[in-house]
């Protein structure tokens, strides 16, 4: 393939990922742009050229040792849920824009701390990029066949122009805004594409060598096992290759945390927390899949061409080898996007920790407060930018000099541990309040050292010189300071050894300067802002401990010189509703303070925002006794206000309550009055009846006939009846719906009790004419009041007797077994119940109008006695006209043991 | 000039006293056993007095008084309550309504007969 045509199809390639970026920068609040899988894919930015061509490397050379450096990020993936979504919360919360910015902001803002680990991170990650650019180089040259060629300037080295090309849109896309924390939608969203780019494509080459090439996957295992020194190439070498791999875990587990382009991605880059919970589970298959093949490509390679050397490119290598240009192509581009995306993030990352943690803080602050807002934009801007062109410069200038000589997994497997050594003040600064900045300075420090005597100075001297003396006879000849064995631990591997020894080293410092040491009170204030953040959170602007004097006026001045008027007037303005706070408010308090540093931070970083703050305020030293007690009071202060919070509910709830039992209580009176009111009627009528029949009687001359007399005496008597009948059923019904019924209850045959009661009825069905009807003949036995069911019957019975015609009525009583219940109906076909009287049927004095007899003979108790009874037994009772003409009445009892 | 008077309620015995005792002081008697029984003779006659019960099926002694008031003929019926309601509260609801009287239940036969015979002289 020519030079040229290469370039054009990078140049094109390039073209697509910028519009791919500018589009998802115009439609940043899209749910294309914002959801889980797109985050999942952002944090593929782990798997990088050294993944796509460096573990094939490995695996054709030594097996599976490249399996640790995934093995670390899977095991670490359930963990985000507790750790991540702490780490996210609190950068959120804190405006932190990268993970110098969240370790110094832990150790209580420090300056130095910052700087410290933005300079470490260089340190790893420079070479790291170096790495990078050479796999492009590497991988350009093999395709283009200029397997010869020595660039002799680097203005005809097209790996220069592609590293301007990645700085240009890393500056494009990555300083859009002053505050760094701002979200880079249109970077990300390049990358999860890059990341779907550079799987697919390996898995292409991975099925191509394992079912084209080969046989499938037991054609090379059979083919390979014929080969010498297999063995070693699948299997682990005894205990001390396990360490190997532990000390190999262990550093990648740190490193998915760790890494600056991890944090970008994963925490700056966090659009919601519960995109967390999907990562946890897509990230490590795609990883899998990522590693499926890597094996099978690498002794494809073996078989085929056989070049330990070369490696690291069989997957580049076994399709042009084939003559398969096409697809070597789409491997070389797969490997592309893997290097643009991990250089273009981390150089994002590294620039804002450059400009945030290291230039601004200790440099520009001065000069920033003396100038308006626009020039202080443009500013921060320019010092991102020339720091991503100048980490790109610099990444470049060490691939120039040095990297020809190392491998991609050697290169990258230093930058992991020379990053590990954030790891004690990170994670443990999370959970332990007393780590202390003194004692992560030296810490670190002090693992940089190891590594560098380890790692570092050992690799640079053989790189440059090709001198092995300082590894083989260790520093001034002595056997237990060799590099690579210090202290007779000779069995690791070179960066699992340094790895160990450092990270001893390191969290042994740590541990020991933060217990000997207190740190000061700021210090402490974050330390506890950080350990229980869950807590803290809920204090917002309240959590930071601050005594001083300080003038809103002054503070205002130095936030409109990095916001602007307009912003700064409308922070303000929120911050003084919030807390309740006149607007014309003129002494700051520590709320404030705290409220103007976050606002900074993202801009210009936590340390230089507290410096800035803290020129134009008077603070006062705190003692750590008084901040923790401050702390303590505030929590109590805000557990308070939620207790009484609270308590006004629930007395808003009692009030309500009451309010609806008052209302309650007045529907009951009312209720009573209606009751009083128609018991009343029904006694009078009847008394009426007696007293007007007995005075005719009385002033009667002789002149009534006897007919009439008789008439007005049997009158009387049915009157009587009537009013005892009434005084008897109220009783009834008032006993059973207090609950002092007594039931008798007993075993029983239903189909004897309803013989018993259609008995007793059937003379006033006879006279009526009208038929009852019992086709069931099964026995169920259950218990229940014989007495007062066979009430229920006589009442709901003549009830239909009541409403059916002469000659033509038909009563049925049906029953039968349903879930637990016996179910008993008696239906009529009468004229119905209106539909507007069904929900009342079972009222007290509820009176049908269209009952056949002209006065009903009935108490208006009869079904809310009835409904008594068997509400009493547990059962239920309801009416529904059926489907022809007339009601049915269904009643359950249940059976119970 | 036979005086009438027409009956309303619903219940039989009552009724029947009244009819009765009525008809031997020479009135002539309508009965009714609600409301609407009550406006169907009141469609075809004019009697001298109604006595009206209140608590009655489908139209009740409230509605059948509104009817008799919007009967131009029936200007000069006299309208009496007889109820089982002794409330102050209904009395008052009932003369407001237009009633000339307002008697309870039980009552004194002899007492409801002068007290009619008094309305109409």
């Amino acid at each position: 393939m020519s030079n040229y045509t290469l370039i054009g199809i990078i140049i094109v390639y390039l073209a697509l990922l910028f519009f791919i970026a500018y589009l998802a920068e115009r439609n940043a609040k899209s749910k294309y742009v914002n959801n889980a899988v797109v985050y999942t894919l952002s944090l593929a930015v782990y798997c990088t050229a050294w993944t796509y061509y460096g573990s094939v490397g490995i695996a054709a050379n030594s097996g599976i040792n490249f399996l640790p450096i995934y093995l670390g990020p899977v095991i670490a993936a359930p963990l985000w849920i507790v750790i991540l979504r702490k780490i996210i919360r609190i950068s959120k919360q804190h405006k932190v824009s990268s993970i110098a910015d969240f370790i110094s902001l832990r150790y209580g803002n420090n300056r130095f701390l910052g700087a410290l680990v933005t300079v470490l991170c260089l340190l790893g990650i420079v070479p790291y990029i170096s790495l990078q650019l050479k796999a492009v180089s590497e991988t350009f040259q093999i395709l283009s066949a200029e397997n010869q060629y020595v660039s002799t300037s680097i203005f005809d080295d097209s790996t220069f122009y592609i590293a301007v090309l990645l700085a240009v849109f890393a500056a494009f896309f990555g300083t859009q805004t002053t505050d760094a924390s701002e979200k880079h939608r249109g970077i990300v969203v390049s990358v999860a594409f890059e990341s779907v780019l550079k799987l697919v494509f390996f898995l292409i080459i991975g099925i191509y060598a394992t079912y084209v090439l080969f046989d499938g996957t037991g054609d090379i295992f059979d083919k390979m096992s014929q080969t010498e020194n297999f063995s070693k190439l699948y299997s682990f070498n005894g205990l001390e290759n396990g360490f190997t791999w532990l000390y190999t875990i262990m550093l990648s587990f740190m490193a998915i945390f760790l890494l600056p382009r991890q944090f970008q991605v994963s925490v700056v880059e966090n659009v919601r927390e519960k995109h967390l919970k999907h990562a946890i589970w897509m990230f490590p298959l795609y990883l899998l899949l990522f590693n499926i093949f890597v094996i099978y490509v690498a002794w494809a390679g073996n078989l085929s061409i056989g070049n330990a050397d070369l490696a690291e490119y069989y997957a580049l290598l076994l399709p042009l080898q084939n003559n398969n240009n096409f697809l070597a192509l789409l491997v070389f581009l797969g490997g592309f996007s893997a290097v643009i995306s991990m250089v273009v993030v981390s150089t994002l990352a590294l620039s804002t920790m450059v400009s945030n943690n290291l230039i601004i803080p200790y440099g520009f602050l001065d000069k920033f407060l003396l100038n308006h807002p626009e020039r202080n934009a443009r500013y921060i801007k320019n010092i991102r930018r020339i720091s991503i062109f100048f980490i790109i410069i610099a990444a470049y200038a060490f691939y120039v000099n040095l990297s020809f000589y190392s491998s991609l997994y050697s290169i990258g497997l230093i930058a992991f541990v020379i990053i590990a050594q954030l790891a004690p003040s990170f994670f443990i600064g999370l959970f332990w309040n007393r780590g202390s900045s003194k004692a992560a300075v030296i810490g670190i420090l002090g693992g940089l050292a190891v590594s560098f005597y380890t790692l570092i100075i050992p690799f640079s001297i053989q790189a440059f010189n090709g001198s092995s003396y300082f590894v083989n006879e260790g520093l001034f000849g002595l056997g237990y300071l060799k590099p690579h064995a210090l202290f007779g631990v000779d069995y690791l591997s070179v960066p699992a050894h340094a790895f160990f020894w450092s990270m001893l080293i390191n969290l042994f410092c740590y541990l020991t300067f933060s217990l000997s040491s207190k740190g000061n009170y700021r210090e402490r204030n974050y330390a506890e802002m950080f350990v229980d953040s869950r807590n803290y959170s809920k204090l917002q602007d309240n959590a930071l401990v601050w005594k001083g004097e300080a003038y809103v006026a002054d503070i205002k001045n130095v936030l409109q010189k990095f916001l602007g008027d307009q912003r700064t007037d409308r922070a303000l303005r929120i911050f003084f509703t919030k807390y309740d706070l006149p607007p014309d408010t003129q002494m700051a308090d520590a709320r404030l303070i705290n409220f103007s540093e976050k606002l900074l931070t993202g801009s210009i970083g936590s340390a230089s925002a507290k410096i800035l703050i803290s020129s134009v305020v008077k603070e006062e030293e705190v003692s750590l006794v008084e901040v923790l007690k401050i702390l303590e009071e505030s929590k109590e202060t805000i557990a308070n206000n939620k207790l009484l919070k609270d308590k006004s509910n629930e007395l808003m709830q009692l009030s309500n309550q009451l309010k609806l039992a008052n209302a309650e209580l007045l529907q009951k009176d009312k209720q009573k009055d209606e009751f009083l009111d128609t018991v009343a009627h029904e006694l009078k009528t009847p008394i009426t009846g007696i007293r007007a029949a007995t005075e005719v009687l009385l002033d009667d001359d002789d002149e009534m006939p006897k007919e009439m007399r008789q008439r007005f005496l049997e009158n009387m008597l049915n009157d009587s009846d009537r009013l005892s009948r009434l005084i008897h059923s109220i009783l009834d019904f008032e006993k059973l719906s207090t609950g002092r019924a007594h039931l008798n209850i007993a075993k029983h045959n239903i189909r004897e009790t309803i013989k018993k009661s259609l008995d007793s009825l059937s003379q006033l069905a006879a006279k009526k004419n009208v038929q009852l009807w019992c086709t069931n003949k099964s026995d169920y036995y259950l218990k229940y009041d014989e007495d007062r069911i066979l009430q229920v019957f006589t009442n709901l019975i003549s009830n239909a007797l009541k409403f059916t015609e002469p000659a033509k009525g038909n009563i049925y009583i049906q029953y039968k077994y349903d879930n637990g219940y016996l179910e008993i109906q008696v239906s009529d076909n009468g004229k119905g119940i209106p539909d507007e009287d069904l929900p009342y049927v079972f009222d007290k004095f509820y009176q049908s109008k269209d009952q056949n007899t002209k006065k009903p003979h009935g108490s208006g108790l009869g079904l809310a006695i009835s409904k008594q009874i068997i509400d009493n037994h547990g059962g239920k009772i309801w009416v529904e006209n059926n489907a022809k003409t007339g009601a049915t009445f269904s009643f359950t009892l249940p059976f119970v043991k | 000039m036979k005086k009438s008077i027409l009956i309303v309620d619903d219940e039989p015995n009552i009724v029947m006293t009244l009819e009765y005792t009525f008809k031997k002081q020479d009135f002539e008697v309508f009965i009714a056993r609600d409301g609407s029984e009550a406006i169907q003779i009141l469609d075809t006659h004019t009697p001298d007095a109604v006595l009206l019960d209140i608590m009655m099926p489908n139209i009740d002694g409230y509605q059948t008084l509104q009817y008799i008031k919007s009967k131009e003929q029936l200007s000069h019926t006299k309208v009496v309550f007889l109820t089982a309601k002794n409330r102050a509260s209904d009395m008052e609801k009932g003369l407001a309504m237009g009633a000339d009287k307002y008697l309870t239940k039980p009552f004194s036969v002899k007492k409801v007969v002068a007290e009619i015979q008094e309305l109409l002289e």
